[in-house]
């Protein structure tokens, strides 16, 4: 807008000479700036708290540099690259961190698609089963963790142990048996409502009139389902995917409170990995350079949750 | 079967409204029964949340729930509150302004800025963790709030303007050209006009904000020990707690769940739209 008003004035200070049309050129740059002003503040601290540290986490990658050595930080190159990809231990909290994300994304997304559909039908009492289901997402994630090990999946006093007595799994020790699945159902069940929340969204935004035509022209419940509103809802379930995956790519909480990455490295992820390197090894070149690792698997998650993003909005806008 | 024959539409639409029911509310509360359980063997005793079959009829006592509060757990609740109002308050501050010059008032390259901003959201901590951690430590500010302020306010700045900006959005343009025709300037415009406009959007930010800081684990754990500890790390004291500490241990859980919990159930409207940056509504 102020580029409009601002140019057509342009022609008659070159006639006056160059001092007017370099005082409209720098009034319309003050102006320009007065308006990013606003915008500033933020970006400025947004850089400062996670791009410059960033650099500074590759600039750190290239070094020998260990906190609890009395041994100056050294420059090293890219060894810290190959110690990593050497490291068997690292590649295995590579796949583990796949597996996890994987499975707890598809799971939940699947029960989510699943409880949205259920709860968009008409029902007794659906908002009290919202407000029950969203519970889970909620609860604090070390106190939930806390507690699924300790009262829940405890071998000994453990209430769904106690339930699964009559089929003989009443002293079954579900977190050391079988770590993994455990950590994934764990994520499951917080993560179901988030992706519930969203896929009930989008079938509540749905126009009624379609689905009415559908059943008038003599179309089956399955094959509305499939037909109409799966392509429907379909931008919400990628967003409540990729969102998802770029959260639980991060899981440590759960980890932390249940398992401690074990047995062995059974549920040793790579934020948690990241945490045994930075945090208890004090290795900071080797940390760094599983940082730089990481942020290369998260751009490739990230760039495709971005570009749904940006497809929803844009819809949006058009409307 | 002779009532299903004599009506047989509306009898089977009841049935069958009944069997969904059902099965609706089987499924919420098994994903709703260990956070009740946890409410529950917060209020036994020790002797009963031990015991072998679990004890599920019993006498509610506020015996572990009084034992925690009076005991060393008041001080992390207070570090979580103090962490979670100052980044919520900077989240504001700072996201307010940026968000209306993306919207109301839209810079150059506004898409640029509002990638940029939500790629440092999804940004993995393992990004900028290690040099924080050295920053932190050499300004002496490990195992102080303000850390975590600073921390906080990163991760909840770009969803913050997002979510933000997708209220501004949403502003009757006439209104704003009403006050723009009778010269009023940004700030004013920004403060008077929008701001009053967009409360909705303030609380969903705000909820936001409650439910990422509260919850926050990793840098706490790890920018953290005692003085600073947010009520996450009271928790951690459980873990290798072996004994009879499941009561105690079910209290502070619900203590420290109970806020997020209510601010999310009061404001489940804003809960989606906040989760998604505004994306769904």
């Amino acid at each position: 807008m102020a580029s409009v008003t601002v140019q057509p004035s342009i022609p008659t200070a070159l006639g006056d000479g160059g001092g007017r049309a370099r005082s409209v050129a720098s009034a319309a740059r003050l102006q320009g700036w007065l308006r990013r002003l606003p915008v500033l503040p933020a970006l400025v601290y947004v850089i400062l708290v996670t791009q410059v540290p960033f650099l500074l986490t590759i600039f750190y990658s290239l070094q020998n540099w260990n906190l609890l050595s009395v041994a100056p930080a050294r420059f090293i190159g890219l060894q810290n690259y190959l110690d990593v990809l050497n490291d068997a231990t690292i590649r295995i909290a590579i796949w583990n961190t796949i597996v996890l994300t994987v499975c707890a994304v598809a799971i939940s997304v699947a029960l989510g698609i699943g409880i949205a559909v259920l709860l968009n039908r008409e029902i007794f009492g659906k908002g009290i089963l919202r407000t029950l289901m969203i519970g889970p997402f909620l609860v604090m994630p070390t106190a939930a963790a806390l507690m699924w090990k300790d009262t829940l999946l405890n071998p000994l006093t453990g209430f769904v142990n106690y339930l699964l007595t009559p089929i003989g799994l009443g002293t079954f020790d579900f977190i050391n048996r079988f770590p993994m699945a455990s950590i994934v159902g764990i994520e499951v069940w917080r993560w179901t409502p988030f992706m519930m929340l969203i896929v009930l969204a989008g079938l509540q935004s749905q126009n009624q009139e379609v689905l009415e035509a559908a059943r008038v022209d003599g179309a089956r419940a399955l094959q509305m389902f499939r037909y109409i509103t799966l392509p429907f809802i379909r931008p919400f379930i990628e967003l409540g995917a990729l969102l998802g995956s770029l959260f639980i790519v991060q899981s440590f909480d759960t980890i932390f409170m249940t398992t401690q990455g074990g047995p062995g490295q059974a549920t040793t992820n790579l934020p948690f990995k990241l945490y045994l390197e930075a945090f208890q090894a004090f290795d900071i070149g080797k940390a760094s350079a599983i940082g730089v690792l990481a942020v290369i698997l998260t751009m490739i998650v990230a760039t495709f949750a971005l570009r749904t993003l940006f497809t929803i909005f844009q819809v949006e806008t058009r409307r | 079967m002779s009532v299903l024959a004599a009506r047989p539409g509306r009898g089977r639409a009841r049935i069958s409204k009944a069997a969904w029911s059902a099965l609706a509310w089987a499924i919420a509360i098994v994903f709703f029964f260990p956070v009740l359980w946890m409410a529950l063997e917060g209020l036994k005793t020790e002797v009963q949340a031990a015991s072998i079959p679990p004890t599920i009829f019993f006498t509610p006592t506020l015996t572990a729930l009084q034992e925690v509060l009076s005991r060393d757990f008041p001080p992390y609740l207070i570090n979580s509150a103090s962490a979670t109002i100052g980044s919520t308050l900077l989240v504001l501050l700072l996201g307010l302004p940026a968000a209306y010059a993306l919207s109301i008032r839209p810079v150059k390259r506004t898409r640029d800025v509002l990638f940029f901003l939500i790629s440092t959201r999804f940004l993995p901590f393992a990004a900028s963790l290690v040099p924080l951690y050295i920053l932190a430590r050499d300004l002496h500010l490990l195992d102080n709030i303000l850390v975590l302020v600073i921390i906080y306010t990163t991760i909840n700045l770009p969803l913050g303007i997002w979510l933000l900006r997708s209220f501004m959005l949403e502003l009757p343009h006439e209104l704003i050209e009403a006050a723009r025709v009778d010269g009023a300037s940004m700030r004013h415009e920004l403060i008077n006009i929008v701001l009053p406009l967009i409360m909705p959007g303030i609380a969903a930010t705000s909820l936001i904000c409650l439910i990422f800081s509260w919850n926050e684990f990793f840098y706490a754990v790890n920018f953290t020990t005692t003085i600073a500890a947010t009520s996450p790390i009271f928790l951690v004291g459980f873990i290798s707690g072996r004994g009879l500490f499941y009561a105690k241990l079910a209290a502070a859980a619900t203590l420290a769940s109970l806020p997020v919990l209510l601010a999310g159930w009061i404001a489940q409207k804003q809960l989606i739209r906040g989760l998604t940056m505004g994306a769904v509504k």
